[in-house]
């Protein structure tokens, strides 16, 4: 459980962004490796740490943890971060109740956390903070594109399932905030569960028009599984998170044809996106998740601020995250007022490229889409 | 709510205590035989999975899939109790917790080592895919019908097997009183070997058939492990019976309870709140059965009140 990893960029290529200010950075990722929920953790690391391979920058020194997915854990490894080993940065949380526990002790003692994943509306509305950037998303934004796409597709009551914990209420109320026709029934389930063969009943004798679901990880494999052996064939709409690229393998067939909102794909078309997604399936020989897409943005955030700014000076440091001057894998990219991204969101489709399933871009479903919460931040 | 919606839901009840049921009977005759608490149970359950998934990918085979979680659940258990669990009989508890919370870590982390850390594929097979009409017009899933079968096959196995065999009755003896069967003769770690093999082995097979349901990844079998055990202290330590009842209780109170709670508040509160109480009330529901069964029988249902 105490894996350690210390890891130096290495100096393989000639670097394009030498820092200006030779300040060293300690970087400290608390995210989950194993468990339940580790494939998620594992691509945000990796793609971190792909991004600061490539950057060839020597400044950059990241200490990698395991938190299980337990938040009391999350929290004893952030205070060893803190305290013993005087990181400058923290990021790497993947589950918004991890981060409601770490990133507000985090940022009030003077530390910068840059969350690759986790944006409960708690942070973003009146506990948004001038030390916590979200990289990824506030975790209202692909639910609110999944909503619009309701809309778009005519589907007028829609059954919503979804976790009993914080990102799960944040991903059913994006939903109603965009998604104009009635709501059939709102069911929470226990965080990790595992057997949907109740919740496909109500399902089956609801009458819906539409299921809009968010179950991240195994969860979602689980779910589709029993779903499709169910019978039931009411259309589903979700978040991509459960149909990101190291789930889908799982699922196999079941997932095929289903729609789900992402603000990344793997054929989204700039040259960051190509150069990533080459570079990834060279290092790890797998292709990269959305998770791996954040964790390479969060790191290549990270790299642009050092070379505009000492981490030392806080206030210059923060002026130059806020700048978002990197070349972001999702074209566009800059923060709103609470630091949580501006940015495009997408329908993608579940396909089958040969042996492997995947994602394929359909449509833009929001332009330029920042979130609800900005008018609560005093920022 | 109608009638075909609260007889689905009553499936789904049994179909989930029973295939704790699975897990809880190894666990309640290595707790009630041996004496030992066993927390790498779930280990086992999910050893049977992973073995599943991979002789499923390699030869197509459903059934090949089955024997090859039964095997390597059986073997791996058997391996575990001759290296590691027989030295642990004569220690007093929490040396048996924190040694078989080790091989818990061990195992999860070897299985990562072999397997990866993303979740594998591991699916139903065609012949038993899709759902089936059953009398009164309720739809349900084959592939759940033939765990239901599958497992009152095990459990009435079980039951001959504990009533009528030889075997049977040196469990049952061995339950009783371990020094005296060793008196008269029996070769008591075999027996032990035996008996720990075999819940492995049971153990194994949930996994595999409920993997192929939901999916296999390291660490699936903690949380169930945690309502295996709530089951046996309800059905009473030892008891197969116990065990049986215990499951098929836990199952459905976790099942209905997740239903209908929130239904039954939506009575008299709005919405939101009443999901939000109802599941909330409803995740508590298995350890408040608990807490009752144990006021009323402090042994559980079937224990010996010794």
């Amino acid at each position: 459980m105490k894996l350690k990893t210390v890891a130096l960029a290495a100096a393989l290529s000639v670097s394009t962004a030498i820092s200006a200010f030779a300040e060293p950075v300690k970087v400290g990722m608390i995210t989950t490796l194993s468990g339940g929920g580790a494939g998620l953790g594992i691509d945000v690391r990796d793609g971190f740490m792909l991004a600061v391979k490539k950057s060839g920058n020597k400044d950059i020194e990241v200490i990698v943890e395991d938190d299980t997915r337990k938040p009391d854990i999350a929290v004893q490894l952030a205070d060893k971060m803190i305290q013993s080993e005087k990181v400058d940065i923290m990021t790497g949380i993947i589950w918004s109740n991890l981060a409601m526990a770490v990133v507000p002790a985090a940022t009030a003692q003077g530390k910068f956390y840059l969350s690759p994943n986790a944006g409960p509306s708690a942070l973003a509305g009146k506990g948004c903070h001038q030390n916590y950037f979200n990289v990824a998303w506030q975790n209202d934004n692909l639910a609110e594109a999944a909503g619009g796409y309701a809309n778009d597709t005519g589907f007028k009551n829609s059954f919503l399932l979804a976790p009993n914990y914080p990102a799960g209420k944040d991903m059913l109320n994006g939903y109603k905030r965009f998604y104009k026709g009635d709501v059939n029934n709102e069911v929470y389930t226990q965080l990790g569960q595992k057997d949907y063969a109740a919740e496909i009943a109500q399902i089956r004798a609801s009458g819906a028009d539409s299921v809009y679901f968010f179950l991240p990880g195994g969860m979602g494999i689980a779910f589709m599984k029993q779903y499709a052996a169910s019978g039931v064939d009411v259309p589903l709409i979700g978040p991509a998170f459960s149909f990101d690229q190291g789930i889908l393998q799982a699922v196999g067939e079941a997932a095929l044809g289903v729609k789900n909102t992402s603000q990344w794909n793997k054929d989204l078309d700039n040259a960051a996106n190509k150069a990533f997604v080459e570079a990834f399936q060279a290092e790890y020989g797998r292709l990269p998740s959305l998770y791996a897409s954040q964790g390479y943005d969060t790191a290549n955030l990270i790299l642009s601020a050092m070379g505009k700014a000492s981490v030392k000076d806080a206030d210059a440091f923060r002026a130059a995250l806020k700048e978002a001057d990197f070349d972001s894998v999702r074209g566009k990219f800059s923060f709103a007022s609470n630091q949580h991204p501006i940015q495009d969101i997408y329908v993608r489709e579940v396909v089958k490229e040969g042996d492997v399933f995947t994602n394929k871009l359909v449509s833009k479903t929001m332009t330029d889409h920042a979130n609800a919460y900005t008018g609560d931040c005093a920022l | 709510m109608s009638l075909v919606l609260i007889a689905e839901q009553i499936l789904n009840g049994l179909q989930f205590g029973i295939m704790l049921f699975l897990m809880a009977a190894g666990l309640t005759l290595i707790f009630g035989v041996m004496g030992l608490i066993n927390l790498a149970h779930g280990s086992l359950y999910m050893v049977g999975a992973f073995a599943a998934a991979a002789v499923a990918g390699a030869t197509g085979s459903f059934l090949l899939a089955l024997v090859a979680a039964l095997a390597a659940a059986a073997l791996a258990g058997a391996i575990v109790e001759m290296v590691v669990i027989r030295r642990l009989y004569d220690r007093d508890h929490l040396d048996q917790v924190l040694a078989t919370f080790a091989l818990i870590l061990i195992f999860s982390e070897g299985t990562r080592w072999v397997f990866g850390s993303f979740p594998l594929f591991l699916d139903i097979p065609a012949y038993l895919a899709g759902p089936v009409t059953l009398p009164g017009g309720i739809q349900y899933p084959l592939y759940r019908i033939a765990l239901i079968v599958c497992g009152l096959l095990i459990a009435l196995g079980l039951a001959l097997m504990i009533t009528k065999t030889r075997i049977g009755i040196q469990i049952r003896a061995g339950e009783n009183d371990r020094e005296m069967i060793a008196a008269l003769g029996v070769d008591i770690s075999k027996l032990y070997t035996i008996i720990f093999a075999l819940g492995a082995a049971l153990a194994g097979l949930a996994g595999a058939l409920v993997g192929a349901i939901q999916s296999v990844e390291v660490g699936m079998g903690e949380p169930v492990l945690i309502l295996a055990f709530v089951v046996i202290v309800i059905g009473g330590i030892g008891s197969i019976k116990g065990a049986l009842v215990g499951s098929i209780l836990v199952g459905l109170t976790d099942t209905l309870g997740g239903v209908f709670l929130p239904q039954f508040f939506q009575l008299f509160m709005e919405v939101s709140t009443a999901t939000n109480v109802g599941s909330s009330l409803a995740s508590m529901a298995i350890y408040i059965l608990m807490g009752a069964v144990l006021i009323w029988r402090p042994t559980g249902l079937f224990g010996n009140s010794q």
